[in-house]
């Protein structure tokens, strides 16, 4: 137990070190400054037979003992409602108005309709791809309320209700799917790699956890402008094993950037579930590693989601660190159109979440029981968001695509001589064969 | 047969057996399924006809009974070989276990045991690195990487240590039981990074080998060659063909050899070299050259794009005097380029006409504009008819 002890407080001191920054910490110990790297450093210096070793700030022991691998283990999964939507401690409650909460359940229920109509539509190959949402609304929702409009959102691909809370409109959903002619994209991506400048979302890349260094890099230059803007960074429980993760992670504590983390556990990364994707206590016990204050929450608690990031948001800007919140949630639907998760998952534990502990069915049963929703309005309102789909959809459906010119574009800033000569003999042999190019679906 | 342009990542037309998935309390439509409704346009949104039509090669009984398989299956068989006969090999990469998101290592698991093929991380860094130091300790390591596309975050592990493990020790260590697969190439709808095929980069690479299919039969003979080869190798598998091409493959194992390339069609005006799918783009080129232009292709498939096989090809220049190289990769940099630089050093006497390359544009590869950025028949056609008037 020594050993866990000392653990613990070592890192309690390293904590406060950084908190109190060239001020005597943990103990009364004499300061000294020397030099690293031709770089001037402080460390607390202690004449008597303590450590002085720079990489770390403990104590010796004379007992031989490994450090188990479960020192952190079994952290807590914050909630504010139960299953049944019912507040369990009301000081957590975040004593929403009425009109927000309603608000949180129109767009997650218009994300879960919206997903519904554009999935089928891929089955019906009138989109090539697309990837659901489903069971993750309350993430989207609550991490998104709790942000500041023009915090800068770094995401994965499943995040797109965070979008929709920002009020990124469904022609504009759809009209990247579509890759037609009103994409932000210019129909370059596959669908769901949505992107908005006015809205502060970075269109997505396909390329797993790049985003997460860069979301460092964005914090940094942010806290450097001072202007009260944090940046909020998105990834799945999986893209977390990559190195790039890892880069991220520690850059933005060592360089105290004003970053959320959000990490959507949601159990699976495609087929791997996640006892093959790591064996300590899921992300959030790498915080402490990274000399990251961490946090785990109950994913299909909007509340939850939305106290954390609220507060995770409001200490990053004022402290200038990075918060890491780990948002347990699951999968409901298969990893994407390509995908049918049978073959690794079995009905019933999918069931569970959809029927026992969906975001959605909570936040109602919260509702309900205020009497802020009843089913007359769950019926109208599901007639109306249906049809706001279905017009957003039959519009998108109709629009041309982008003008093939585009093909070249925004390779560089500027058109180089290569790429305009390979444009007009593009069009040179279009015109020539014209017949075997499908021109007409393109703006000219 | 004609190619579905509709190979999706995987499991394409996978049923939606989850009926749970829409059906639940959740099911916010509470409908059974949509009707869309269906207007005049719809058309015009379904995705284009496959840009090539697969043409199997003339059965082989040279290596024994053979059965019908598509080229994820063949792909199995040629693992399941090597399990069967290596006991050091496994095999593993994200989503390996289950069977791969392409259907290539369905079943092997449950034969072969968890620990012979297993997932990992996902960590593309990681799994290459880890197949390295397997094969340093003797081990018969084959890595999945999902998509090409995602083999950058490898980059390091291969180009600075795959690829130099040997020379820099003096032959001391060596990773050559190493092969590194992954998915190529366009696939109708993959955009940006589900259509990339990275050769190039790999082909600046002393110290490893790069391969690329067109077929069943032959990715099945060439992925054994790799795993047997003593070099660490990359198996580019073209994803279009995975269900697309069908061929009568060999059961038992069987190698094709590395660095040859094959002459598939004879001809005497012009070489055509490609290889992958474009393969199959590039047989339609020739029939409409021979039945248009009354103009008789040799074509060839290189195969291996390093350490390539100059000679058959520089042979069929000195005959042809012509040369086209077709790759859907960007043409700037490409492997093409460096094909015509050897080919114009080699042959500068023989050439009838400047060195000609249809590739892919100087631009990341795009998705909807994915029908004009191939190099499809109809620019490899109109390539030739300059060729020859040159
Ligand atoms: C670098 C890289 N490797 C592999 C992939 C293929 N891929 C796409 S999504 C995915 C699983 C990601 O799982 P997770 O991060 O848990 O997110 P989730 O899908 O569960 O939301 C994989 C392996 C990729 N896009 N990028
Ligand atoms: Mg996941």
């Amino acid at each position: 137990m020594a050993a866990m002890r000392s653990v613990k407080l070592s890192g309690v001191c390293s904590h406060a070190v950084r908190q109190m920054t060239g001020m005597n910490a943990c103990r009364m110990l004499q300061q000294r400054s020397f030099r690293v790297n031709g770089v001037h450093r402080q460390q607390s210096f202690d004449p008597t037979d303590k450590p002085q070793f720079p990489g770390a700030s403990a104590e010796f022991v004379d007992r031989l003992e490994f450090i188990q691998p479960n020192v952190i283990s079994g952290i807590p999964i914050y909630r504010v409602m139960d299953r049944q939507g019912q507040i369990i401690n009301p000081s957590e409650d975040p004593q929403l108005s009425k009109e927000t909460v309603l608000n949180f359940y129109q767009k997650m229920t218009l994300l879960n309709t919206m997903d519904r109509i554009l999935y089928e539509s891929q089955r019906q190959g009138r989109i090539s791809f697309y990837m659901t949402n489903y069971g993750e609304e309350g993430t989207h929702i609550g991490s998104a309320a709790a942000l500041e409009p023009n915090d800068l959102v770094f995401g994965q691909y499943r995040e797109a209700g965070v979008l929709m809370y920002r009020g990124f409109p469904l022609d504009l959903f759809m009209a990247q799917c579509y890759a037609n002619a009103d994409d932000l994209g210019k129909g370059r991506q596959m669908p769901v790699h949505y992107g908005s400048k006015d809205l502060h979302f970075v269109t997505i890349s396909s390329p797993l956890a790049t985003q997460i260094p860069q979301a460092a890099g964005s914090a940094y230059a942010l806290k450097r402008e001072n202007l009260n803007r944090a940046v909020i960074c998105y990834f799945g429980e999986g893209a977390a094993s990559e190195g790039d993760a890892h880069a991220g992670f520690n850059f933005s504590a060592t360089l105290e950037c004003p970053l959320i983390f959000f990490c959507r556990n949601n159990g699976y990364a495609i087929s791997t579930p996640t006892n093959e994707q790591y064996r300590g206590d899921g992300i959030a016990a790498r915080g402490p590693g990274y000399g990251m204050m961490s946090i785990r929450v109950d994913g299909n608690d909007v509340f939850a989601v939305y106290n954390a990031t609220k507060e995770a948001r409001r200490r990053a800007v004022a402290e200038n660190q990075p918060f890491l919140i780990e948002a347990m949630t699951y999968r409901i639907g298969h990893h994407s159109t390509s995908d049918d998760s049978s073959a690794y998952r079995s009905v019933d534990e999918v069931n569970y979440w959809d029927k026992q502990d969906h975001p959605i069915s909570r936040l109602r049963h919260y509702m309900t029981a205020r009497g802020w929703w009843g089913e007359d309005d769950e019926r109208s309102w599901r007639k109306e968001s249906r049809k706001k789909v279905m017009e957003a959809f039959e519009k998108a459906e109709r629009r041309l695509k982008p003008k093939p010119d585009l093909l070249f574009t925004d390779v560089y800033k500027e058109m180089t001589d290569n790429l305009t000569k390979q444009r007009d003999a593009m069009w040179r042999h279009v015109k020539q064969y014209k017949e075997h190019y499908p021109l007409d679906a393109y703006d000219k | 047969m004609a190619a579905s342009a509709r190979v999706l990542f995987r499991g394409a037309n996978s049923k939606l057996s989850l009926s749970s998935v829409k059906s639940g309390s959740y099911n916010y439509l509470r409908v059974t399924l949509l009707t869309l409704s269906c207007n005049s346009h719809v058309k015009s949104q379904r995705r284009h006809a496959a840009h090539f039509t697969f043409q199997p090669d003339p059965v082989t009984t040279q290596y024994g009974p053979t059965q019908k398989m598509n080229l994820f299956q063949s792909v199995t068989s040629a693992l399941d070989n090597t399990l069967a006969s290596d006991p050091t090999a496994v095999i593993f990469g994200e989503d390996v276990a289950f069977g791969g998101v392409f259907r290539c290592t369905v079943g092997l698991r449950d034969k072969y045991g968890k620990d012979r093929v297993f997932n990992t991380p996902l960590c593309e860094q990681g799994i290459v690195g880890f197949g390295i130091g397997a094969a340093v300790a003797g081990a018969t390591a084959i890595a999945e990487i999902q998509f090409a596309d995602y083999i950058f975050p490898a980059f390091d592990q291969i180009v600075n240590e795959a690829a130099k493990y040997r020379y820099r020790s003096g032959d001391l260590f060596d990773c050559g039981r190493l092969t590194i697969r992954a998915p190529w190439g366009c696939v109708g709808h993959g955009s940006l990074y589900h259509s990339q095929s990275p050769e190039a980069f790999f082909a600046h690479c002393p110290g490893i080998k790069v391969v690329v299919p067109r077929s069943p039969v032959q990715a099945k003979g060439l992925l054994l060659s790799c795993i047997a080869d003593q070099n660490p190798c990359i198996f580019f598998e073209p994803k279009i063909l995975y269900r697309a091409a069908v061929e009568q493959v060999p059961v038992e194992p069987y190698t094709v050899p590395l660095s040859q390339a094959e002459i598939l069609q004879e001809g005497s005006d012009v070489t055509l070299v490609a290889w992958g799918t474009q393969i199959h783009v590039m047989r339609e080129v020739a029939q409409m050259a021979q039945e248009k232009l009354g103009v008789s292709c040799e074509l060839i498939d290189l195969q291996t794009i390093l350490p390539w096989d100059t000679e058959t090809i520089c042979k069929s220049v000195v005959k042809t005097g012509r040369l086209l190289i077709s790759h859907e990769a960007p043409v700037t940099g490409g492997f093409a380029a460096e094909i015509g630089s050897t080919v114009q050093e080699e042959c500068f006497l023989n050439l009838e006409a400047p060195i000609a390359r249809v590739c892919g544009y100087d631009t990341p590869f795009p998705h909807i504009f994915e029908p004009f950025y191939i190099p499809d028949k109809w620019k490899c056609f109109e390539a030739i008819k300059k060729m020859i008037n040159f």
